[in-house]
């Protein structure tokens, strides 16, 4: 009988995936890299801008878009599908806004409203054409970041193997999303800390927040395929919550972000060949585990470092009654 | 590569070729038609038609009442992470021992549900981290470890058959009878709860710092609350699953909160839309294989929300749009009334008709124009037309609203020059805006601050009840008619 845990083996958790398995494992490993920088610095200004859970709406949201583009044309990796998500991603932005603007609901009602209509819309989409689609459940749920090495033929360029064209797309997706984080780092800087300068400066505040949210969709839409709906929220959080806590200059957090998405990546790999679980799944749990360090052990905001602080330096003398009243 | 192509994980895990053993009890779906199973279920002859019926209506009483308590509280998203979060202590309850035991089950997610509420407040507490990155933090990475726990599952030669993927989406007909019994004394729990601590929930929802003032132990509520939200989180799973749960707490609360102000009768309308949402969602999965349920719930909650965003009789967008389109329309006819006692004033009790053109020339319009305000009154009973419309007679009623408004109009203009002291060309503008809008009350106080006034700051002749009532008379109406304001 097979157990829970498989029987660790050193060789095929830490071994063969950079020997005779780097062929697969390499690619999932970039693509997991590549999903997470995308989503993670994308993340970052979600964060900033308290919308993280913005993000997790969309990426329940696109999935209509998704079956409905598959259903039209009938193949993957297609341009319609990936539109539909597109077009899915910014319906959910302009709901939310009709639902919370137009009537007495708040926000986060209204966020929780619209995300789980056009998810659940979606799902029945997928169960009722199960025959028709190749996107089931599962895939939904956890990606299939395992099946990047098998999407052939892989893109050459000028004789240079490139990779598979899943990998060759996302990749693309990431470096638009560096270019365009460089171009219009000071208006996203500004517009995100603090919209009235913005306002003076003549950054358009409206075009700013379509724009995110645009380019939120495109990440989504592309890292749906590998990590699935609802870990996609963690790729998009993770990295940035974990840099926040490391550092407050936002320069420094999109680097440590970078880092967080690297780490995860590659550790999630061997956790997921050591377990034999979704590697996806072992990516995040893997990046969840970084957040904890960085939680536990940040210089500045660490629970280690404040606790050490609270021991060394007593403000007030322990022995008194309103110790205990100012630790709180 | 050695995973098992894509087709061949859908047949094994996803029940749409071959029905797991806890959905097979239902029969095999696929060989019977649409109505057939429509039969079935309402004959209710089956146990698992009545054990998804019963579900269903379990969930959806407590759903929607500690919903429209998540919904006032502005906590809705964190029903969304609770749900996602239970996953792993439901993959450990499992484990237990390898069954979907209901109580291993329900502890392992209780656990886990609590767990996150925690962490989501430590982080909180210790990070300068905001509250929705702590929420989609804690979402997110239970969520992954509760993925790679059931695809560990999955690969147990006795996780296949297991079900566990149900919980994702849901299947109501997998719900057995110690299901009921649990979700029965779980319904009981949250109905009993909230009745006997309906007060204090009510004062900690809505005014929270009045409650710490008067002694109500906010914290003690909020975390009773939290674990009852659980609770019915986890007996939501069978049916709905974890990735759509929040949506039955939020989704019916919020379509209430859109119809009325008051908390017992928003529990009560949440409760009655999570009942039928999710008496529909039962139905319709039953009807065709692999459809699962929660979806259908979901979306049964959410066409209802939509209809009370649209139709709400106070809240709806459709109504206030009704409303506001009515109200002009209103105000359009009363300004044509208006203009057409100025025509008849002016000839001084010469003829009773006014044509056309008069009308036209006196609103400044087009003849075009002037003809359809004409026939907007003839509809409304408000004048009739001759001549080819082109003259027009003031009904009784007609002629009343025409002089209540005119009077209105003018007695404004008098009461802003003497009381606010503006001067008499300056009134106009103002009076033309109120003339529509002020109630019979108003125009009785009017009436007695400026001492029965009859001539206005212009010197026109302010129409008294008795020119109300003269044409009225003429017509052969009753002198009972009483006031000025009446409008249709």
């Amino acid at each position: 009988m097979t157990s829970l845990f498989p029987t660790f083996d050193f060789h095929r958790v830490f071994v063969a995936p950079w020997t005779q398995d780097l062929a697969t494992q390499g690619w999932v490993m970039l693509m997991g890299f590549f999903v997470a920088t995308a989503c993670g610095l994308v993340g970052n200004y979600l964060i900033l801008r308290r919308m993280a859970l913005v993000g997790d709406a969309i990426s329940h949201s696109i999935l209509p878009g998704l079956a409905i583009g598959f259903l039209l044309v009938h193949s993957r990796n297609s341009l319609v599908m990936f539109l539909g998500a597109l077009a899915a991603g910014i319906v959910t932005t302009i709901l939310i806004e009709l639902i919370h603007k137009k009537s007495r609901v708040k926000q986060d009602a209204a966020i929780g409203i619209t995300f789980s209509s056009l998810f659940a819309i979606g799902v029945i989409l997928i169960s009722l054409f199960a025959s028709k689609v190749d996107l089931d459940q599962e895939c939904v749920l956890y990606g299939e970041i395992n099946n990047v090495a098998l999407d052939f033929p892989y893109v050459s360029l000028g004789g240079f193997t490139l990779g598979p064209p899943a990998l060759v797309r996302m990749a693309g997706v990431t470096i638009v999303v560096v270019l365009l984080i460089a171009l219009f780092y000071k208006e996203l800087l500004v517009s995100s800390f603090d919209p009235g300068l913005a306002f003076s400066l003549g950054i358009n505040a409206t075009v700013m927040h379509y724009s995110l949210m645009a380019m939120l969709s495109v990440v989504v839409v592309s890292a749906f395929e590998s990590v699935g709906a609802i870990l996609v929220i963690a790729m998009l959080i993770l990295p940035g919550a974990a840099a926040a806590l490391l550092s407050q200059r936002l320069p420094v957090i999109l680097l440590l972000s970078v880092f967080h998405a690297a780490l995860s990546s590659v550790l999630g790999v061997h956790l997921g060949l050591a377990l034999e679980c979704s590697p996806a799944g072992a990516m995040v749990v893997m990046g969840t585990l970084l957040f904890a360090l960085a939680w536990l052990f940040s210089p500045s905001q660490g629970l280690v470092a404040g606790w050490f602080r609270l021991r060394m330096k007593p403000l007030i003398p322990p022995d008194t009654d309103q110790a205990a009243k100012f630790k709180v | 590569m050695n995973r098992i192509p894509k087709i061949t994980l859908l047949v094994l895990f996803n029940g749409f070729f071959i029905l797991p053993a806890t959905a097979a009890r239902i029969g095999d779906i696929s060989e019977t038609s649409v109505l057939e199973q429509a039969l079935r279920f309402f004959t209710f002859q089956e146990p698992s038609v009545r054990y998804a019926l019963l579900g269903s209506i379990f969930l959806g009483i407590t759903c929607g009442l500690l919903g429209s308590f998540i919904v006032v509280r502005k906590m809705a998203l964190f029903g969304d992470t609770l749900s996602h979060a239970l996953l792993p202590g439901v993959a450990l309850g499992f484990l237990w021992n390898m069954s979907k035991d209901p109580i291993a089950i329900f502890v392992g997610a209780t656990l886990a549900g609590l767990l996150g509420s925690i962490v989501v407040h430590l982080i909180k507490q210790t990070t300068r981290l905001k509250e929705d990155t702590a929420l989609g933090l804690v979402l997110a990475s239970f969520f992954a470890v509760g993925v790679c726990l059931v695809t560990m599952i999955q690969r147990l030669p006795t996780g296949n058959k297991s079900g566990i993927d149900k919980f994702l989406f849901g299947q109501a007909a997998a719900i057995g009878a110690d299901d009921i019994k649990l979700m029965a004394i779980i319904t009981a729990l949250a109905v009993a709860a909230i009745t006997i601590f309906y007060k204090e929930l009510l004062v900690t929802s809505f005014d929270s710092g009045f409650a710490r003032v008067a002694g109500f132990p906010a914290q003690a509520i909020h975390y009773g609350l939290m674990l009852l939200l659980a609770f019915a989180v986890v007996i939501a799973l069978q049916a709905v699953g974890v990735v759509l749960v929040s949506a039955m707490l939020i989704t019916p609360a919020a379509a209430a909160y859109l119809l009325t102000d008051r908390m017992s009768r928003m529990l009560m309308l949440a409760s009655a839309f999570g009942m039928a949402a999710g008496a529909l969602g039962a139905f319709v999965s039953f009807l065709g294989p692999g459809l699962p349920t929660g979806p259908f719930m979901v979306l049964a909650a959410s066409v209802v929300f939509a209809l009370a965003f649209l139709f709400g009789p106070r809240h709806g967008v459709v109504m206030r749009w009704w409303r506001q389109h009515s109200r002009s329309r209103r105000m359009q006819r009363e300004n044509t009334l208006k203009a057409i006692y100025q025509v008849l004033e002016t000839r001084e009790g010469e003829g009773d008709s006014v044509s056309l053109r008069e009308l036209a020339q006196r609103r400044r319009e087009t003849e075009d124009d002037a003809r359809r305000q004409a026939y907007e009154l003839k509809q409304h009973g408000l004048a009739t037309l001759h001549d080819d419309g082109d003259v027009i007679f003031l009904t009784p009623d007609g002629w009343e609203q025409a002089c209540a408004i005119v009077r209105n109009h003018r007695l404004w203009e008098l009461y802003l020059t003497h009381a606010a002291n503006i001067a008499a060309d300056h009134v106009h503008e103002d009076a033309e805006k109120i003339e529509h809008v002020l109630g019979e009350e108003v125009v009785r106080q009017l009436e007695k601050r400026l001492d029965y006034a009859t001539t206005d700051p212009h010197g026109k002749r302010i129409p008294s009840l008795a020119d109300m009532r003269q044409r009225g008379a003429q017509a052969g109406r009753s002198e009972d008619t009483v006031g000025y304001g009446r409008r249709a």
